[in-house]
């Protein structure tokens, strides 16, 4: 039944999508190893990396579209969602240090030893074994999301009041992690990392397999997401997106339906910000701020909301751009252009680059006049 | 006037009594009294203001009421409960702006409004069996939409959208059908065919129809209730109620 | 106080007057002058003493000399080296004409400074004026120094002036707690006079009480100390109070353009912080074009700056709305996406221009200083800022609710079509609404400046407080927008000092969002039929 529901109706954009991300999982990977760096078609550790980082900003944009694009809800909290799977797996991974930090304290990390703190606080009980912190890389984003949403949802906030009081959400967040007694680092974070799993975190191979890790997770996240909008209850929230009264007339629980896809877009977040951490060497309270969440948002408007794909193109193509506006001469022009990019992807191309590139393909194939304002098509 | 029989309560389907609604000091409804018996159409007519929208906004739980009693199938408060579960008890409602899911082909809205468990599980792991299959193919046949099955609904024309949404509350098979302005904005042909159609429904559900169009409303023959200011003003046949005096006091302001 | 006090008060300042001046002046004015020149520390912290409760015509000459360093003496005699360099003798004030043979300055050590320091709080008891003589008691009643007691008494029978004559009371009786030998009746008065005083100082002084005193004296201090401190924590909530409406006020004054874009015209315009900015920097502009060019005019740059603020920031706004906003309307969503955007390209802009580092704004003289009400301390730069959103409020009130253009903006925000059909171009209505709100975000800033570091951040840190203060108020109503700025203000100022000052923000940011999940319309919002639609 779960293949049934991971593959009904595979369309050809993504098969080619999911083929293309298994491919980068063997190849990229394969080639950083084998072949010599002298070789055209080796490919350095620190591009592979950086890929993998664009990998997991794909998997946060592809949540946050499966709420956005198909429920209507824009939430501008979705970072906290991100960086509380990353504050887990950030968890996990200062616990392996155990007494190699620079104070040598086999149980406490080197920033609990600086504040003279005796024992390990109760929260970070557990996280020195990897199921456990998988589990709340899941939970922790989860169980917010779900709190919250039941509150939010039930009392029918919604549009615009929403996505403000997300966006208060993740700066109260940002808020409490800046605090040193929150017990996870204050201001610097969490960093320093060692080994995960037992392998140095710094070597090439563990770097190679946290990249296939990202693209199977993007893999999975993509075809998760896909099975839920095109079942019933895809309809349904695409139904509650565009006529939400109308869709409480039919009898559905509005509440719960949009409680069950925030929580599982938030429990993807996470996983995003558990991959991201590792690959990057640190967590600190700046991922929980307002704006980053926002341009996760810009994202997913530039690659074409309510398509699944269009939003992974989307994270890809903008942080490729910002990489390399940031590292040449024009680093100082990048906010210039990120803005820019948002006043533009909102006024001239509201389905994004994918979907504009598919209006034109299809006004190419068929010269009558097909309908031109055809709604966001439904993967 | 007008107060319901002594046992109306637990033979009609429907029974307001004594309803009352204010919105920052306007008093939308005053004392709004009415029973609707199983199989029972019956039109709602009045003045812009008399109440009809909110009146329908009560019933299907989107506005509560100060004060007075409204039940459903002789036990059932619905004051209590909201519009998914009222609608999950069989009270379907067209609104008077047709709404059908744009985005959503014209088979997935009646899909999306057939009758089923409308749980997050079930709608997740649904699969159409085959005679719900069926059931789909006849309501599309009999809103003559068929052969248009795949067509995104937003594309459909004024006239073709309402008879989608009567569609999709034949889907939702409700024991009580609230139609509001069915009429609205369609051809003269149109509206006979619409008539047609509501009296096809009504052989088997109890309608409510909220109509302007007068002629409409003799064509479904069916009992009339006149509202003003948020009160039933006279009740029946629609001749014994045009002949009545204050109705048309009402109605052309004399 | 008892009249016997008083007598007793009397008599003792007879006592010490007749003393003095009669037998043992001359006397121990000699030993003062011996002693000081023997050169020891003990001797010269003695003489000082001697000088002092002597009242020694000269003394506080001699002091200040002292403290300065000026202060020569030796087997040759005692004398005082002038500022501007002459010699004086200490003795008899008259003036040498060299320094006399075989002086030298006299050593201080810590002991005898703060001898030193004493006795000047007490010879400034005597000083001419009133104010002086308040500051030299207060200074006496911080010390405690037994010593000054004669010269405090022999001062209050002297004083006129009311508040001097309340300082030195108050020195007194400061004197007379802590003094070993004090009657208990002397005590009893003090306890009462530290009571009415009423403040932290007051407190510390109670209670060096000492700790042999009788069970009555005790029982008088601790009910003393409970009505202080019942006092000062109402006089600390009132300044929490006080800072709370502060904060409310510049909430407001952030907030309230909001509640035009937002509230009445259902824009959500995530760049209105920039337009805070805005007027922030154009005060920083306006100030230094003064600075360069017409340094007197320096009073005035605030004023100059309000509506060049409301100018600047209001023609960007204007831009805005025609530029991106206008082809957004009805697309809530897409435009709080678009603005933000447009708050990332002029906060670059304005990093570019001014560089990324906080800009000075001065205060001009009104708004600097502070001034002291009853227990509360006020700043004048809060107070303005207090009045100042006051103004701005009523007058926006007075534009919506008085003006053709308020009626119009009010039409067109309840039935666009129905006010273009009446020939109202409500393009233009759009637009002047948006310039308006923006405008005064502009203004908002002028006031910020003062009181904030004016850097390109700036917008950034009100923006989400701002949209918190008009949910939680309620869209549409700028009543509502007050009432809620004050709300936040207050509340987080009354939670500080329980929760401290991030952990109150964020206590209050959670109660916000549980609070717009009870009421998603705010506090003050319109129910019906007509708001569903």
């Amino acid at each position: 039944m779960i293949t049934r529901f991971l593959l009904q109706n595979m369309d050809k954009r993504g098969g080619v999508f999911l083929a293309i991300l298994l491919g980068l999982a063997l190849l990229v990977p394969l080639s950083n190893l084998l072949l010599p760096a002298s070789s055209p078609f080796h490919v350095p550790t620190s591009t592979m990396s950086l890929w993998g980082k664009y990998l997991c900003y794909a998997l946060l944009a592809v949540s946050l579209d499966l709420v956005w694009g198909y429920c209507g809800i824009l939430s501008l909290g979705h970072g906290a969602f991100f960086a509380l799977g990353g504050y887990a797996m950030g968890l996990y991974l200062m616990r392996q240090i155990g007494s190699r930090g620079v104070y040598g304290n086999p149980i406490l990390p080197d920033f609990m030893v600086f504040l003279n703190w005796q024992e390990l606080p109760w929260y970070w009980w557990g996280f020195s074994s990897f199921p456990f912190a998988m589990l709340m890389v899941l939970a922790v984003p989860g169980l917010l999301a779900f709190v919250f949403g039941w509150f939010a949802f039930r009392s029918r906030v919604t549009g615009v009041y929403l996505s403000i009081i997300t966006q208060a959400l993740t700066y109260a967040l940002l808020l409490a992690f800046f605090r040193n007694d929150m017990g996870f680092g204050g201001n610097n974070g969490l960093t320093d990392f060692k080994d995960i799993l037992g392998f140095n975190i710094q070597a090439q191979a563990t770097r190679a397999a946290l990249f296939s890790m990202t693209c199977v997770m993007l893999a999975a996240g993509f075809l998760i997401a896909r099975g839920i909008v095109v079942s019933k209850l895809g309809k349904v929230v695409i139904a509650i997106r565009d006529a939400e009264p109308r869709t409480r007339f039919l009898g559905y629980r509005v509440d719960r339906f949009k409680l069950f896809v925030f929580t599982v877009s938030a429990c993807m977040a996470g996983v995003a910000g558990a991959l991201y951490v590792p690959q990057v060497g640190i967590i600190n309270p700046s991922e929980f701020a307002p704006a980053n969440s926002i341009e996760t948002v810009i994202w997913v408007a530039v690659g074409g909301r309510g398509s699944l794909v269009g939003a992974a193109l989307g994270a890809v193509v903008v942080n490729w751009a910002k990489t390399l506006f940031t590292s040449g001469f024009m680093a100082p022009y990048w906010l210039f252009a990120l803005g820019g990019l948002f006043v533009v992807v909102t006024l001239f191309l509201p389905k994004g680059i994918l979907g504009t590139a598919e209006a034109l393909w299809a006004r190419r194939g068929k010269p009558d006049n097909a309908p031109a304002a055809e709604p966001a098509p439904a993967e | 006037m007008n107060a319901p029989v002594p046992g109306a309560l637990t033979s009609s389907l429907l029974y307001l009594d004594g309803v009352s609604v204010t919105f920052d000091g306007f008093k939308a409804i005053r004392g709004l009294s009415l029973t609707i018996e199983p199989g029972e159409m019956r039109a709602i007519i009045g003045p812009n203001g008399a109440g009809k929208t909110t009146m329908m906004d009560i019933i299907t739980g989107k506005t509560k009421p100060d004060v007075g009693t409204v039940m459903f199938g002789g036990s059932v408060d619905l004051t209590k409960l909201d519009e998914a579960a009222i609608a999950n008890l069989g009270i379907g409602r067209k609104f008077q702006k047709p709404t059908v899911f744009d985005s959503h082909t014209i088979e997935d809205n009646i899909l999306l409004a057939l009758k089923s468990k409308r749980t997050v599980g079930r709608t997740l792991f649904w699969k159409t069996e085959d005679p719900q299959q069926k059931r789909i193919d006849d309501i599309l046949g009999i809103i003559r939409l068929a052969d248009r099955r795949d067509r995104l609904a937003g594309l459909l024309s004024h006239g073709q959208k309402q008879w989608l949404e009567i569609g999709m509350l034949l889907a939702q098979d409700p024991k009580l059908l609230l139609v509001d302005e069915p009429a609205a904005g369609m051809t003269d042909g149109e509206t006979a065919q619409t008539a047609v159609l509501l009296k096809e429904i009504a052989r088997d559900h109890s309608v409510i129809v909220v109509e302007h169009d007068m002629g409409f409303i003799r064509e479904l023959g069916v009992k009339v209730t006149v509202l003003h200011e948020g009160a039933v003003l006279a009740e029946g046949p629609l001749d014994h109620v045009s002949a009545n005096e204050r109705v048309v006091e009402v109605y052309l302001g004399r | 106080m008892p009249i016997f006090h008083r007598l007793k008060h009397a008599l003792v300042i007879l006592v010490a007057l007749v003393a003095a001046s009669v037998a043992s002046f001359a006397q121990t004015a000699d030993e003062a002058f011996t002693r000081l020149a023997a050169d020891s520390y003990s001797d010269t912290s003695r003489a000082i003493e001697l000088l002092v409760s002597t009242a020694h015509p000269n003394a506080a000459l001699i002091v200040e000399a002292l403290n300065d360093g000026r202060l020569l003496a030796g087997p040759g005699g005692v004398a005082v080296k002038t500022a501007g360099g002459g010699f004086v003798d200490a003795k008899t004030g008259v003036a040498l004409a060299a320094a006399p043979g075989d002086v030298k300055p006299v050593r201080l050590n810590n002991a005898v400074r703060r001898a030193v320091q004493a006795a000047l709080g007490g010879l400034g008891l005597l000083n001419p004026d009133p104010a002086k003589r308040t500051a030299a008691a207060e200074a006496v009643f911080k010390s405690r120094d037994a010593g000054l007691l004669p010269i405090v008494e022999a001062a209050i029978g002297k004083e006129t002036n009311p508040r001097a004559l309340a300082a030195l009371r108050q020195a007194q009786a400061a004197i007379l707690i802590a003094k070993p030998d004090t009657q208990p009746l002397d005590r009893f008065a003090a306890i009462e006079v530290l009571r009415d005083r009423a403040d932290q100082d007051a407190l510390a002084t109670l209670r060096a009480l000492p700790g042999d005193a009788t069970p009555a004296l005790k029982e008088a201090q601790a009910k003393a100390i409970t009505a202080i401190e019942g006092r000062l924590k109402l006089w600390a909530a009132a300044q929490n109070l006080w800072y709370g409406l502060s904060l409310g006020s510049v909430l407001l004054l952030a907030a309230i353009g909001l509640a035009i874009t937002f509230g009445v015209m259902g824009v959500i315009n995530m760049a209105h912080g920039e337009m805070v900015m805005l007027g922030a920097y154009t005060t920083f502009v306006v100030q230094e074009l003064i600075r360069t060019n017409a340094p007197w005019l320096f009073d005035w740059s605030l004023a100059i700056a309000l509506p060049a603020a409301f100018v600047v920031a209001g023609a960007v706004g204007i831009a805005i709305e025609r530029g991106v906003i206008r082809f957004l309307y009805g697309r809530p969503l897409e435009t709080l996406l678009a603005t933000w955007g447009i708050s990332l390209i002029l906060q670059q802009a304005v990093r570019t221009a001014f560089g990324p580092t906080n800009r000075e704004v001065g205060a001009p003289s009104f708004m600097s200083g502070a001034f002291e009400l009853g227990g509360l301390a006020i700043t004048y730069n809060r107070l303005w800022i207090i009045v100042f959103a006051g103004l701005v409020f009523a007058a926006l009130l007075a534009i919506l609710k008085l003006t053709p253009m308020g009626l119009q903006m009010r039409a067109v925000t309840q039935n666009r079509r129905m006010a273009s059909a009446m020939g109202i171009r409500t393009g233009r209505i759009d637009a002047l609404t948006f310039g308006l709100g923006s405008g005064v975000a502009g203004l908002a800033g002028v006031a910020l400046s003062q009181i904030d570091n004016v850097s390109p951040n700036l917008g950034q840190s009100y923006i989400i407080d701002s949209f918190m203060v008009v949910v939680f108020g309620g869209v549409g109503n700028l009543w509502g927008t007050l009432v809620g700025a004050m709300t936040l203000g207050v509340a987080n100022k009354l939670l500080e000092p329980y929760a401290g000052a991030v952990l109150g923000k964020i206590a209050l940011l959670v109660c916000i969002i549980l609070f717009i999940q009870k009421r998603p319309r705010g506090l003050f919002a319109l129910k019906g039929r007509a708001v569903e639609a």
